[in-house]
């Protein structure tokens, strides 16, 4: 279900119902319905292939849509695309740098895509070098970059127009876990400014870390709409128990583990048990004779919310 | 809210980044720009001129060999030049660096990015075209002062080349056909197009097909301005002009339409 605001709630920056985007006779995004209300951090949690990008880009004025309703700060991209582009920040999946130049006149010609003088682009262009850590780095070439830095540059181009919306497609797929929390962070700071943002991920950690609210994609639909939290709540237990076997025991258990846990999930290298309580679930396993090599006892997580909602692992 | 520029202006910011590109390898560029019409004039018209000369040039017009080649190379290097501006950079902007698709995700429609990259060509042939000019008159290679409008003959003569091979690169993927397009298309017509000897040299089956590409009517164009003797035929000008036109019209058209398909497929 869509959340739907009250009458309190200022009207959303993002408005779709039906939307759809097909390539020839294949459904890339089947019918999905969200809003986006300013402010808030709004994530496309899914699968490769789920058509995350697909929805993205529609959103962003790139992609037509095919049917159904869009709305993009109230307008719709059909007929308003370049205005409405002139208001987004986009991070695209794959980066779209300009290798040849510097990482400062990377900066400073993307602003002047957007009308601003070359004064004020070279203005902003050091405040976000500084913002994105990349100060030192504002006379080297784009192509020497580590992937991380690229990343933190696309961040930085895409607020040169001071965006009210944030697009972010896999800001992070790729990237070693210190370059990914230094992202994270910078994320944190603009979220904490007010800048809505949009990202897509395939990271349940990222989604859990960037996102008040989340819609689950899978297969060109959205599966499921919520907090992290509430997610959480409504498609898991509290806690969750996983067993390793040694090869070739697991598949002998048939019946044993019947009744440790609310909802048991067997997965080609381990066994799930959604029990509230990880290590009486543990215990019990033990009490029935049990011997698996490895017990760990978590909390849930995005993770066994998708495998819930779709019988397979999110990641890849 | 940042404030949008007048529609017809954006292709110009898309112009200054390919212009912020160039800086980086203008020396080198400009160098080879002056270093190639020497060569060529050193080896072709007067090395090669020196025994053509020797014989009858009734067929060339009643001048030296070297007058009579130097338009030619001047039209035929502009359509080079176009050439490759029209195939590599256009594959970068789409495919490897993908900043056509920065540029997309901005208020720049594709419409912007053909007709930016366009204009850039365009500055580039004048370039070209200029020092190459320069070249052809200190060789004492000119015999009119309507050489100076040589330049935009050889300039449109290069734009009927690259408006429709950009529109082509659009559609592709990899830089594979783009080999054919040199050695099946631009070779073949460097050499058989009037550049270095009158097409009525070829054999008559040819001659036809020679009249069909855009290079024959920019050589004969340009050599027509460069011996002055384009007062003695306008209304043939006219008809290497209007076919020029029509290259780079219908050419252009085609690359707004391919280049703004391929952004947004992505
Ligand atoms: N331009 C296109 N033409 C045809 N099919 C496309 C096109 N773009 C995407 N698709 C298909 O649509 C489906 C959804 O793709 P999309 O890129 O939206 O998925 P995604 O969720 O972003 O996946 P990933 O996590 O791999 O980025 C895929 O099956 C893809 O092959
Ligand atoms: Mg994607």
């Amino acid at each position: 279900m869509p959340h739907l605001p009250d009458a309190t709630d200022p009207s959303p920056l993002i408005h779709a119902r039906g939307l759809t985007k097909r390539f020839g006779s294949f459904t890339a995004v089947d019918a999905i319905d969200f809003d986006v209300a300013p402010g808030e951090s709004f994530g496309f949690l899914g699968p490769n292939g789920a058509g995350k990008t697909s929805a993205m880009r529609m959103i962003g004025c790139v992609s037509p849509v095919t049917s159904g309703t869009l709305r993009v700060l109230g307008h719709d991209p059909a007929s308003h695309g370049p205005q409405i582009r002139a208001r987004l920040g986009v991070v695209p999946q794959q980066d779209t740098l300009d290798n040849e130049l510097t990482v400062r006149e990377n900066l400073v010609i993307y602003g002047r895509y957007f009308g601003l003088s070359r004064a004020e682009c070279g203005r902003r262009a050091d405040e976000l070098l500084d913002f994105a850590q990349l100060a030192e780095r504002s006379g080297d070439q784009v192509e020497h970059m580590s992937g991380g830095m690229k990343r933190r540059l696309t961040i930085a181009r895409s607020l040169i127009n001071e965006p009210e919306l944030m697009l972010l497609d896999e800001p992070t797929t790729g990237l070693d876990p210190q370059a990914r929390h230094l992202l994270w962070d910078r994320l944190y700071r603009l979220k904490q400014r007010g800048v809505t943002l949009v990202l897509t991920t395939h990271y349940m950690d990222e989604a859990e870390q960037l996102c008040d609210r989340l819609v689950v994609m899978d297969k060109a639909k959205i599966v499921a709409e919520g907090s992290p939290r509430s997610l959480i709540e409504r498609y898991s237990t509290r806690e969750v128990t996983e067993l390793r076997f040694a090869p070739g025991i697991g598949e002998t258990l048939d019946g044993r583990l019947e009744g440790l846990a609310e909802r048991i999930e067997h997965l080609p290298d381990r066994i799930l048990l959604y029990a509230d309580d990880g290590e009486a679930a543990a215990a019990a396993v033990h009490q029935r004779g049990l011997q698996p090599e490895a017990v760990l006892v978590r909390r849930s997580s995005l993770e066994d919310v998708f495998l819930r909602l779709t019988g397979r692992s999110l990641a890849d | 809210m940042a404030s949008l520029a007048h529609p017809r202006t954006t292709f110009g910011r898309v112009f200054e980044h390919r212009f912020r590109q160039y800086r980086r390898t203008f020396r080198a560029s400009l160098f080879s720009s002056f270093l190639l019409p020497v060569l060529f004039l050193t080896a072709m018209g007067l090395g090669l001129g020196a025994y053509v000369d020797d014989g009858t040039s009734e067929a060339l017009g009643g001048v030296p060999y070297l007058v009579f080649l130097a338009p030619g190379l001047l039209a035929a290097t502009a359509m080079q030049s176009a050439a490759f501006e029209a195939t590599f950079p256009i594959m970068g902007g789409l495919v490897w660096n993908r900043t056509f698709h920065a540029m997309f995700a901005t208020p720049i429609s594709g419409r912007d990015v053909a007709l930016g990259n366009l204009a850039w060509i365009t500055v580039r042939l004048t370039l070209i075209t200029t020092v190459f000019t320069i070249m052809i008159v200190l060789f004492g290679a000119a015999s009119s002062p309507l050489i100076s409008l040589a330049i935009p003959a050889a300039v449109l003569t290069g734009l009927a080349f690259a408006a429709p091979i950009a529109a082509f690169s659009a559609t592709q993927r990899t830089v594979e056909k783009f080999n054919a397009v040199f050695r099946f298309g631009i070779t073949p017509l460097f050499l058989f197009s009037g550049t270095f000897y009158p097409v009525d040299q070829l054999p008559l089956l040819l001659q036809p097909i020679a009249w069909l590409t855009p290079l024959y009517h920019g050589v004969a164009l340009t050599r027509a301005l460069s011996l002055g003797t384009i007062t003695e035929q306008p209304i043939l000008a006219l008809v290497h002009l209007a076919v020029l036109l029509t290259f780079v019209g219908v050419g252009t058209v085609l690359a707004v339409r391919n280049i703004s398909r391929r952004l947004v497929r992505g």
